[in-house]
């Protein structure tokens, strides 16, 4: 049956809370919005859910990858080639960036499905990630919030099946970003909701109603994309979704996600679903899309997966705004980048495998595990007799470790460790521990994140967080 | 297999010289080449250096421009100038590297010049490296801290015990007249200064200076027309080591390039009793624990007991073997090319009984032994001296 087989979410797990913004003491207990630090960004997020949504499914059979976000590093070098690195997925994938609008997201899961039923791919990876920027103190800022979801589509043990889906295009310039920008702009709020938003969420799930035959009412969950609390609430009102049906936005824990939003409002739902639910999706974004879903028994067995919850239980709260600024590089430097040319791309392309895809090898001789890819054994000198194995789904132990308060980060220290993986040693930096929580022995797992900006570009590692519990 | 006596007592030291170390902004590197290579020639009695230099062996980390920049400096030309760097050994290599030279019978005599200037850069303490995106942060403390929560753990030692060395080392560089810091400090200084990596706060730190230091070397059977002093060198050395980063065997207990230096350059110099046969040592204090392990893995005393040691205050200038007699790096200065040749600089005015201040009595019939560790730490490098 062809159908979502998984799915993953990441919510990074730095709040700030919105008593913060505007220079006002920041307030644990009221309401936050999650932000991607110094270290993460709409690449690290998405690649995050992605890993989770993977665990315990064969990553070497995914032959599609769609990455949806508005706000991609790099408007030239295509984030799902660089995500089906880190992910580990075959050579043979096809990537494809979907952008442009808030919407990507649900069109590029529709066209996962239609890449599926067409048998063009068999199995999808679709990830939607945004990490978007309102100016500081502004409005736009406290509604934003970051995070990613991801699913596995394919022909198999299908949690959910897609119904049915609709969509309206339409011409507003309502929230828009110009490519040389880094902040989101909006023209009027009750503008954009009025003659966009509302209208257009309306026409999109009149659409789908009518092709599918279907009311309101048959729906047990509506994940809904909503500007803020208000127009969201009035949205569901108008289309006649009742509280019980409607899934809970998150605004004041999560924030507006942008592409994110409407999938991991899926996420939510698929969380909470049983079988044979009907789960309608309405995202929004130059128009507006409506997507319906139907569960099947296997959800019941989907097990622990890393979803939306899993996620926001995990907080770590921004004692201050200018923590905040400083992590998101939104403060004047002393010093420009510089027009240096960066890292290597030839060391950066030889070493791919190393630090993208994580893997070490390991002797055909000895059998000792090693990291990075080296052409003498380092336990019994054998020559070129290695197999690479991947070690970013392993999990790691701690042999030693350092707290380093001279390099240059928004909150030091930075956690050094030596950490052994089946016998390989790597000096790793170790995120999200207290100093005072870290012991010889601490289990780690591993996550992909954003190391400097050398050459004025994001350029990535991995780092070690605690295995979470 | 190596003749590991091959070269004991064949060489001498008949010169040695070192500039004021410090941040030396008025000064170039060629400047301080010239202060320190000037004080060894005119120690070892030589006035035509065109004439009497036959090879010279020259080394730094931070302006790494090659054997031009001693040579002009010098201008010493036609000559077989040959630049060599071994991360914070190399200075203890180009003694190597010049000693080899004169014991294979190729060259008489040969100048040693090691120098460096870091404090042309802008920026305090060392150089933050972002040129890979793996193992950072790459920073010396990043790298020698990981070996203190381990050895913390094992064998019980703590900041304390490590404050006991940087208040030595402080008291000590009080001393020395071209030393950099002329401060002592207290115990309450130093946990009340800023963590750099831990447990390495302010005072555990070596004092990253500018610096040159120079020594002349000849045949033994040469010595005694350039100097009444010569020093022979018993043994000099260095091993290589796997980086500890990755290495799948290593205990964070000890350097294992300090072990292998140990092993072969003591079979050099004869060494079986190292408490008994070495009067003095200039060791490595990058970082205070890397002194402390360097007590251990010198065989000055056992693994795990350094601190009762210290305590007891064996490594001070009035204890049984001092260590780092001048202040170390830490207060002196670490001019990573020069600081091998400093503390041969160093290891000669004692053997001598010209230190002055800090002259270690009875220690003239004794050798001296000179440490250097280097890398992350991937290099080490021992020399040992003696007058007899």
């Amino acid at each position: 049956m062809i159908g979502i087989l998984s799915y993953g979410a990441y919510i990074p797990r730095t709040r700030l809370p919105l008593s913060a913004i505007g220079g006002r003491p920041a307030k644990d207990g009221g309401p936050e919005k999650a932000v991607a630090w110094n270290d993460e960004d709409a690449i690290t997020l998405g690649v995050t859910a992605a890993l989770h949504c993977l665990r315990g499914f064969d990553r070497s059979r995914v032959d599609l990858l769609v990455f949806a976000s508005t706000t991609l590093p790099f408007q030239e070098k295509q984030a799902s080639a660089l995500a089906a690195r880190v992910l580990d997925l075959p050579r043979a994938v096809q990537t494809s960036d979907q952008t442009g609008t808030t919407r990507a997201g649900t069109i590029a899961l529709r066209a996962a499905f239609d890449a599926i039923k067409a048998g063009s791919a068999r199995f999808a990876l679709v990830i939607a990630s945004d990490v978007r920027l309102g100016a500081p103190s502004s409005g736009l800022e406290a509604n934003f919030g970051d995070g990613a979801a991801a699913f596995l589509v394919g022909d198999g043990d299908a949690i959910a099946t897609l119904d049915d889906f609709a969509a309206v295009a339409d011409e507003v310039t309502d929230v828009w970003r110009p490519a040389s920008q880094a902040y989101v702009h909006s023209w009027e709020d009750r503008f954009v909701i009025q003659e966009s938003y509302s209208p257009n969420v309306a026409a999109a799930i009149q659409a789908l109603l009518e092709r599918s035959q279907t009311k309101i009412a048959n729906y047990d969950r509506v994940a809904l994309y909503g500007p803020d609390a208000r127009a969201h609430g009035d949205a569901a009102r108008a289309a006649g979704i009742g509280k019980d049906q409607i899934v809970a936005p998150l605004f004041g824990r999560l924030g507006n996600a942008g592409t994110a939003f409407a999938p991991l409002l899926l996420v939510s739902a698929l969380e909470a679903a049983r079988a044979g639910e009907r789960i309608l999706v309405v995202n929004f974004g130059n128009g507006a899309d409506a997507t319906s879903f139907r569960t099947t028994p296997q959800i019941e067995k989907a097990g622990d997966r890393r979803g939306v919850e899993w996620n926001l239980a995990r907080r770590r709260v921004v004692p201050r705004y200018d923590d905040y600024i400083n992590a998101r590089g939104l403060a004047p430097k002393e010093w420009d980048a510089g027009t240096n040319p960066g890292l290597s791309a030839t060391i950066l392309f030889r070493e791919r495998d190393d630090d993208l895809n994580f893997r070490g090898q390991q002797c055909r001789k000895c059998g000792a595990i090693q990291f990075p890819a080296q052409r003498v054994c380092e336990t019994c000198f054998a020559k070129d007799q290695f197999d690479s194995v991947r070690l970013s789904d392993r999990i790691g132990k701690v042999v030693t470790y350092t707290f380093d308060f001279f390099f240059p980060t928004p909150n030091p220290p930075t956690i050094v460790t030596i950490v052994d993986v089946d016998g390989a040693r790597i000096h790793l930096q170790v995120i999200e521990i207290k100093p005072d929580e870290m012991k010889i022995g601490q289990e780690i797992e591993f996550v992909f994140r954003r190391i400097h900006e050398s050459g004025g570009r994001p350029n990535y590692y991995w780092k070690g967080i605690p295995k979470p519990v | 297999m190596a003749n590991k006596e091959a070269i004991r007592d064949k060489v001498s030291i008949v010169g040695i010289g070192c500039c004021q170390f410090g941040e030396n902004w008025d000064q170039s590197p060629a400047d301080m080449i010239v202060d320190a290579a000037y004080e060894a020639y005119a120690d070892a009695g030589i006035e035509d250096p065109q004439r009497q230099i036959d090879a010279v062996f020259t080394g730094s980390i931070y302006t790494n421009k090659g054997p031009h920049e001693c040579a002009d400096a010098l201008k010493l030309f036609n000559k077989p100038v040959s630049f060599a760097t071994n991360y914070c050994a190399t200075g203890t290599d180009l003694m190597r590297l010049a000693t080899l030279s004169i014991a294979a019978g190729v060259y008489d005599t040969v100048l040693v010049v090691g120098y460096d200037k870091p404090k042309d850069r802008g920026v305090s303490g060392p150089s933050v490296v972002t040129d890979r995106v793996r193992d950072l942060p790459q920073t010396p403390a990043g790298w020698f801290s990981l070996v203190a929560a381990t050895y913390f753990e094992k064998y019980g030692a703590s900041r304390a015990d490590l404050a006991k060395i940087a208040i030595k080392n402080h008291a000590n560089g009080c001393l020395a007249e071209k030393s950099f810091l002329k401060r002592k400090i207290t115990e309450d200084d130093y946990f009340k200064a800023r963590i750099i990596s831990w447990p390495f706060g302010l005072y555990d730190s070596a004092a990253q200076t500018d610096g040159a230091a120079a020594a002349v070397l000849t045949r033994t059977d040469l010595a005694s027309r350039y100097s009444k002093a010569p020093i022979k060198i018993k043994g000099v050395t260095v091993r290589s080591g796997p980086n500890p980063q990755k290495d799948p065997k290593n205990d964070f207990l000890s350097w294992k390039p300090t072990a292998w230096a140990r092993d072969d350059v003591y079979q050099m110099a004869g060494i079986t009793n190292p408490r008994a046969q070495i009067g003095i040592a200039q060791v490595h204090d990058c970082f205070s624990l890397t002194e402390l392990l360097t007590y251990e893995d010198l065989g000055f005393c056992e693994k795990g007991s350094a601190k009762d040691h210290i305590a007891s205050g064996d490594f001070e200038l009035t204890g049984s073997l001092p260590v780092n007699t001048d202040g170390g790096l830490k207060t002196f200065g670490h001019p990573t090319g020069a600081t091998g040749v400093r503390m041969i600089y160093e290891n000669v005015m004692q053997l001598r009984g010209k230190a002055g201040a800090r002259q270690v009595p009875g220690v003239e019939g004794k050798l001296a032994v000179s440490h250097n560790i280097g890398g992350h730490p991937t290099a080490c490098g021992i020399a040992v001296i003696g007058r007899d």
